[in-house]
């Protein structure tokens, strides 16, 4: 049993958890990810750690609920437990020297981004970072980003706060007003990521994707996760989760992403029909359009 | 009961395995073969002519003192029986299930030249499943050497040498990558063939003897092999990973909705428990037709499984003939009945989608025999213009694996060949000193026996590494 030691929500449906997990602290880099399955019965999905204090043998998440494991996740407080956390897994980020560096995240892919930030900006490049959400609310991470980035922009889609618009708008201008972006690294929704390398590309700017597909082990066991990158079958779990952004075949991982959409909308209903059916936690809502099982 | 001679021996038939009835299973999870009850054992016992050049020890990759436990039975002193497999063997009740006997043991039994070998498959599993209901106490723990051994991988390979280092007295931490020990058996092979209860049970065992497992550490991630040699205080290490990164064919198609790797099909049923329906939360797909790409006894458990969970026709593409398959004489029998459908000398060559990107069916073309190959099979030669569909929603690619980089990667110095895999002298010992390997990292696609016999080998060579420092 992992224990989370705090738990807080960030955002509508986001929430924070710290979980002790040393073994994971003490190994954790920029990039990794852990696999995670709640309870006993659970599945076994892969979250982006978001931050780490080998110090304190604890390691920060951050999930958003998307379907039924994701909520049930979010529903433990401070003090309950996870079956299992394994990891760390993937790759860890390349962070090298750059110049500048602009890190894009969107909703909870902005916990991809945050270690990745603070990372960059020790070896020395300037860091910016835009970070969009639906609205306000769903902006999240910006005060502790701007501890680590020389410039932290907001975006929202329906101009709440900060930029309106799409992360992707401010990213062109950025682009182009300052004109030395060495590096793009970008988390978050599927069609998110694919515009941001539509708009690096014709610019030739290093563009790395944090890839979510659907992962069981986590290892490279399974292949579940295959992606294809420039023409060739990867494995997210073990060859990524962060590609090329410019060679990634995103509609094929959004397609993929569906696989299960029935199944979980199922699970969701059950979900609601049993335990949890809980007004108070939104118990009538449908599950959410984004990404389901596969939180970034 | 006084002895029987060798005529009177040869006289009795080879009691038969009881199984369910092939209606029965075809929808359900539980073991197909019930075990022998007790006077069938009795009587297959006394088939055995107590060779004194007994071949079957030979043929065992474990070398059990078959001729000695099978006599035990014969005289119906059970717990001898069980001292004799356990001394050899600290997971009969898996091998007694899993094991090709007829290209081991039972392949060389005398019995074979003129007739039926002695069931010695059959007997273990009854000594063990006899075993595992009857026997609860400890066993007389060795001297504890003060020595310790990381063990990476809690598959056949790694539990066996875990349990044989532990009668030696060493201290032994088993670490595993998965939430649950067990490794391909609990995530691989499907409940119908070896129950996860018998897994645990044995699991349980050995760590009755002082075994140590520590399930969610990946070594290569969590730890490096250095680390546990250097910073964990660890003397030596067994990697025993195992298998790894599925093969795909490269053919179109293969990342349709749809589309799984046998192991990504078989956890999501076995490991995480898909096949409990709304018990689990781990989904699979269903569906009235799947075809299974592959020959060997991976292809088999997928294409039962698939049978079991609805699929039908669930059809089973393999490119040779009937004659090359490697599975086991007796899954492709036990398939057979369950009504899978054979499409052999056959190749898939496109997964075809619907509009929405869901598998349609499988582009196959027909295959014929040329000359042998490197592997002395005769290689298949695809017959131009032969192509044809078979309609399906779900494909399995069930054709091997490749070695996982995860360990090898991070482990300056440990040298493997071009395929990835660990490299080994006659001891199972690596590259680095002190750390040795076994099982599918080293062997490539393999079997649960030969993994044990690596197991058991390099807790020997562990051994006396630790106490001659060499």
């Amino acid at each position: 049993m992992f224990k989370i030691v705090q738990a807080e929500w960030l955002a509508p449906k986001v929430r924070r958890l710290m979980v002790e997990a040393p073994r994971v602290a003490r190994r954790h880099q920029p990039g990794h990810f852990v696999i995670v399955r709640v309870h006993e019965e659970g599945e076994r999905i892969p979250l982006t750690i978001a931050d780490s204090d080998a110090g304190h043998g604890t390691i920060t998440l951050i999930v958003q609920v998307v379907g039924a494991t994701t909520e049930r996740l979010c529903g433990l407080e401070a003090g309950e437990g996870i079956s299992n956390v394994a990891g760390p897994l993937g790759r860890p980020t390349d962070i090298e020297y750059v110049g500048h560096a602009v890190l894009v995240g969107g909703g909870v892919g902005t916990a991809v981004i945050y270690p990745q930030a603070a990372a960059l900006r020790e070896v020395g490049n300037r860091v910016t970072a835009v970070i969009g959400g639906r609205s306000r609310e769903y902006v999240i991470l910006e005060a502790e980003l701007a501890q680590c980035c020389d410039d932290v922009f907001p975006c929202t889609d329906d101009g709440s706060y900060g930029y309106h618009g799409f992360v992707t708008g401010w990213l062109k201008d950025l682009i182009d007003d300052t004109g030395d972006v060495g590096l793009v690294l970008t988390a978050g929704p599927v069609p998110m990521m694919r515009a941001v390398a539509e708009v690096t590309r014709p610019h030739g700017i290093r563009t790395i994707a944090s890839l979510n597909p659907i992962m069981v082990d986590g290892t490279g066991m399974c292949g579940g996760c295959r992606v294809t990158v420039d023409g060739q079958m990867k494995f997210a779990c073990v060859d990524g989760p962060e590609f090329d952004a410019h060679t990634v075949d995103f509609a094929g991982l959004t397609d993929r992403l569906t696989t299960y959409r029935n199944q979980e909308q199922l699970a969701w209903n059950r979900l609601h029909e049993t335990a949890l059916g809980d007004h108070s936690r939104g118990a009538h809502c449908q599950m959410s359009g984004l990404e389901a099982a596969a939180p970034v | 009961m006084p002895a029987l001679k060798p005529s009177e021996r040869m006289k009795i038939p080879r009691q038969r395995m009881p199984e369910r009835e092939a209606d029965e299973r075809r929808t359900a999870f539980i073991e197909v073969n019930r075990g022998y009850t007790s006077q069938a054992a009795v009587t297959e016992s006394m088939r055995c002519l107590q060779c004194k050049d007994a071949k079957c020890i030979a043929g065992c990759p474990v070398g059990i003192d078959i001729p000695a436990f099978v006599d035990a039975i014969a005289r119906d002193d059970l717990p001898a029986a069980a001292d004799i497999l356990f001394a050899d063997n600290v997971l009969p009740g898996i091998t007694g299930r899993v094991c090709p006997q007829e290209t081991q043991c039972e392949e060389v039994c005398v019995r074979a030249k003129k007739g039926d070998p002695v069931g010695i498959g059959y007997l273990e599993r009854y000594v063990a499943d006899w075993a595992r209901e009857h026997r609860r106490e400890l066993f007389d723990p060795p001297p504890p050497s003060g020595r310790r051994v990381a063990i990476v991988g809690s598959g056949p390979g790694g539990l066996t040498c875990a349990g044989e280092l532990s009668k030696r007295g060493h201290a032994v931490t088993v670490f595993e990558a998965l939430h649950r020990p067990g490794g391909v058996l609990v995530y691989g092979i499907p409940e119908f063939r070896l129950p996860n209860a018998i897994v645990d049970a044995e699991v349980e065992t050995l760590r009755r003897r002082g075994v140590e497992i520590v399930t969610d550490v990946i070594i290569g991630q969590t730890y490096t092999i250095r680390e546990l040699m250097r910073t964990e205080g660890f003397d030596a290490v067994f990697i025993a990973n195992g298998a790894g990164l599925p093969i795909f064919q490269g053919i179109p198609g293969e990342n349709l909705k749809g589309v799984y790797s046998a192991n990504e099909f078989l956890t999501r049923v076995n490991l995480m428990g898909a096949y409990r329906g709304e018990e689990s939360d781990t989904p699979v797909l269903t569906s009235t037709r799947t075809v299974v790409c592959g020959g060997g006894n991976t292809a088999m458990d997928a294409v039962r499984t698939s049978r079991r969970l609805g699929a039908d026709p669930a059809t089973l593409v393999y490119r040779r003939s009937r004659r090359e398959m490697p599975a086991r004489a007796e899954e492709v029998k036990h398939a057979e009945e369950e009504g899978v459908v054979f499409e052999v000398l056959c190749n898939p060559v496109e997964i075809l989608a619907d509009e929405n990107g869901w598998v349609r069916a499988t582009r196959c073309i027909r295959m014929e025999l040329g000359e042998p190959d490197a592997s002395g099979r005769r290689r298949p030669v695809p017959i131009p213009g032969s192509e044809f569909d078979i309609p399906c929603q779900i494909f399995i690619q069930a054709i091997g694996t490749r070695a996982n980089p995860l360990l090898t990667q991070t482990t300056p110095g440990l040298n493997t060949n071009k395929w990835g895999n660990i490299i080994v002298d006659e001891n199972n010992m690596t590259s680095i000193p002190g750390v040795f390997a076994g099982g599918d990292i080293v062997r490539g696609g393999a079997t649960v026996i030969l993994a044990m016999g690596d197991g058991k080998r390099a807790a020997a060579a562990i051994d006396a590494y630790l106490r001659n420092g060499e």
